[in-house]
């Protein structure tokens, strides 16, 4: 028996390997949550209930997909050019950083329509620069930027944690490290009333639509494809492997500075040191689960919002961890790469 | 008060810093072995998550601290089979199943701590390691102090690094691995398997990753948090590079390193609150970005690494 690749991939598998890759960890989650003590599928009922169950908390749900979306969308831009961006959770926090100092008291005092496209490019170009960096250290001493990347986030960490706790401390936070806040004007409009969530969704989704017309159409996304697939070709064919792989690391970087900058903006108003729940970590494996198709993404970024939020509602109802939420869309990740794997193989004997 | 200077002359400085090293020696070793046979193991921060706590658990139901370590290197195991399952025979991306393992080993972990130990206002403890103290050197001046003051697992780890240089360099097991991790096509034409020395040396490698793990709870502290690996195994990582790939340049590597972060602790205290704290937490991270800046053009990569291997494929 051997494995042989297939030279084209039909349309059913690339649908059915993240269908069967979810379905699977949901059963292997399944195996976790009777080991708890629960009934799995009244468990899984309850997270449903818990996501969509009411209008609260579908737009909860909305609300956390969101950052999800971007930094999905970071992490697919950049894999998709070999460009390994591990930072999106750092890139995340000095985008947010970035846009509250700018937005608050001490910052640019604009109307809200130049001020609020101003400081989301203000976060964005936060987040581009850090990624730049790890980039350059890469293109110019050869050094892997998969760990340069994740050490940056505990860096990044502590630059924030330094800030809110010295020049942008909010004296009145009770003494609770966290940054002054952005000015009522700065704030983004609500897409429903008295919800959190706000129009940061449709800006998400406006730019995995734009990001997929752009890998689709324009030159630079078949470029930056052949960057990753096979740069010494793509060399040869006259392709400047540098100038793609920088404007690959400031959409990246951007990407996930933007969605600290709309976390900010949309929800929080000011910057605490756990504003992300590992939005960067978790955009990873939204991109896998996506296939890096930017509007796979969106799918995707619902379905891991679905399993946080709804892990909450079940864990109180059931007693089950919600750490579970965790597991699940972990283990989607593995199983996702399986079923990559099985699709694009063909098993002879 | 003390003087920046004089911090070098305690020898409490000097015990610091073998505790400190001894978690990054077992998971730089344990990496270098996976990396040495051309496989990338991003899995090692999770690995060492899960290696803490379930050591720990072990312990804390009752267990010996040998046998907490044990389970310990038997989880670290298990996930290193996984990595391996996937990244050798499958073939699968290095990068993303690592750092998928690191994510489904660490949501694991937390899932299993708050299943099994009920939520408290303070974490349950269990009794560590003792200092072991050996008759003669433990009770020289100073030196007794400084380097014979730890505990069984520091001494462990110093022995494994040695052991596994000699046995990488002089053994026919050693050669094996490092033909594997150099050109797995010649090494099947002299009659090595590489896939099955590729599995091996991941599941050995990840063993180690979860001791290094365990020791924090079992000998550093006697709790066990869920973020307490704060980032070591992705240092782990940026220290293989700095060792060349070499196991007794690891010894020198983790050492070093806990050196910096042994003396910043100690310098904090000097310094006082003239300089945020959160500028010498930065060092580890910065030291380690440069030391990969300093060793990336030097060092030596087994060329085979993060090729995966396919018979007949080239």
């Amino acid at each position: 028996m051997r494995l042989e690749r297939r030279a084209h991939v039909p349309l059913s598998l690339v649908v059915a390997a993240p269908v069967g890759a979810v379905l699977a960890a949901l059963v292997l989650a399944g195996i976790l949550i009777a080991i708890a003590g629960a009934p799995v599928l009244e468990a899984y009922q309850r997270m449903f209930i818990g996501a969509f169950g009411s209008k609260l908390s579908i737009t909860e749900t909305l609300t956390r997909t969101t950052p999800l979306i971007l930094t999905g969308l970071a992490a697919a831009v950049a894999f998709r050019a070999r460009l390994w961006n591990i930072g999106a959770e750092g890139q995340f926090y000095v985008g947010a950083l970035a846009t509250a100092a700018l937005g608050s008291k001490y910052g640019l005092h604009l109307p809200p329509i130049a001020g609020i496209p101003l400081l989301m490019l203000a976060g964005a170009a936060a987040g581009a620069v850090l990624l730049l960096i790890p980039l350059a250290l890469r293109l110019r001493f050869g050094v892997d930027e998969v760990v340069t990347t994740l050490l940056l986030n505990f860096v990044a960490l502590l630059f924030v944690s330094m800030m809110i706790e010295g020049p942008l401390k909010d004296p009145l936070a009770f003494g609770w490290p966290q940054s002054v806040p952005i000015l009522a004007d700065a704030a983004l409009p609500k897409l429903v009333p008295r919800s959190r969530l706000h129009i940061g969704l449709l800006i998400a989704i406006g730019l995995a639509i734009v990001l997929w017309l752009v890998q689709a159409r324009t030159r630079f996304g078949l470029e930056s494809r052949a960057a990753g697939l096979n740069p010494q070709a793509a060399r040869f064919a006259g392709v400047s492997i540098t100038g793609i792989l920088v404007r690959v690391a400031c959409l990246s970087g951007g990407l996930a500075g933007l969605a600290g900058a709309i976390e900010v903006l949309g929800v929080k108003a000011y910057v605490t040191i756990d504003l992300s729940p590992g939005f960067g970590y978790t955009g990873i494996v939204v991109a896998m689960l996506a296939g890096l198709h930017p509007l796979g993404v969106i799918l995707a970024a619902v379905f891991v919002a679905t399993m946080f939020v709804g892990a909450d509602g079940m864990s109180r109802a059931m007693g089950v961890p919600s750490f579970i939420a965790d597991v699940i869309v972990s283990l989607s990740l593995l199983t996702m790469l399986v079923a990559l794997f099985l699709a694009s193989y063909r098993v002879r004997r | 008060m003390m003087d920046a200077l004089d911090i070098f002359a305690s020898a409490g400085l000097w015990a610091a810093v073998l505790r400190i090293a001894t978690p990054l020696l077992f998971g730089t070793l344990g990496a270098l072995i996976c990396e040495r046979a051309g496989v990338l193991n991003l899995g090692i921060e999770g690995i060492m998550t899960f290696g803490a706590m379930i050591g720990w658990m072990t312990v804390y139901q009752g267990g010996d601290l040998w046998l907490g370590i044990l389970a310990a290197a038997l989880g670290g195991a298990a996930f290193g089979l996984l990595h391996a399952l996937l990244t050798v025979p499958l073939g699968l991306s290095q990068h993303v199943t690592g750092l998928g393992i690191t994510l489904f080993a660490s949501s694991l972990t937390y899932f299993i701590f708050r299943l099994s130990v009920p939520v408290s206002g303070s974490p349950p403890t269990i009794v560590p390691f003792q200092v072991l103290h050996i008759p003669g050197l433990s009770d020289l001046p100073f030196l007794g102090e400084a380097l014979f003051n730890q505990t069984a697992p520091t001494y462990l780890a110093i022995a494994l690094a040695i052991i596994l240089a000699f046995a990488l360099q002089r053994t026919p097991l050693g050669l094996a691995v490092r033909i594997v991790g150099e050109n797995p096509h010649a090494a099947e034409a002299q009659g090595i398997d590489p896939i099955r020395v590729r599995i091996a040396a991941v599941v050995f490698g990840s063993a180690l990753m979860g001791v290094g793990g365990a020791f924090l709870t079992l000998s550093a502290f006697n709790s066990f948090f869920p973020t307490m690996i704060q980032g070591r195994g992705w240092v782990c990582i940026a220290l293989v590079v700095f060792a060349s790939w070499r196991p007794e340049r690891a010894l020198l590597g983790a050492l070093l390193f806990a050196l910096f972060d042994a003396y910043q602790l100690r310098l904090q205290h000097v310094v006082g609150k003239a300089v945020p704290y959160q500028l010498f937490l930065m060092i580890p991270y910065l030291l380690s970005i440069a030391a990969l800046l300093v060793m990336a053009r030097r060092a030596r990569v087994p060329q085979a690494l993060m090729q995966p291997f396919r018979r007949g494929e080239r």
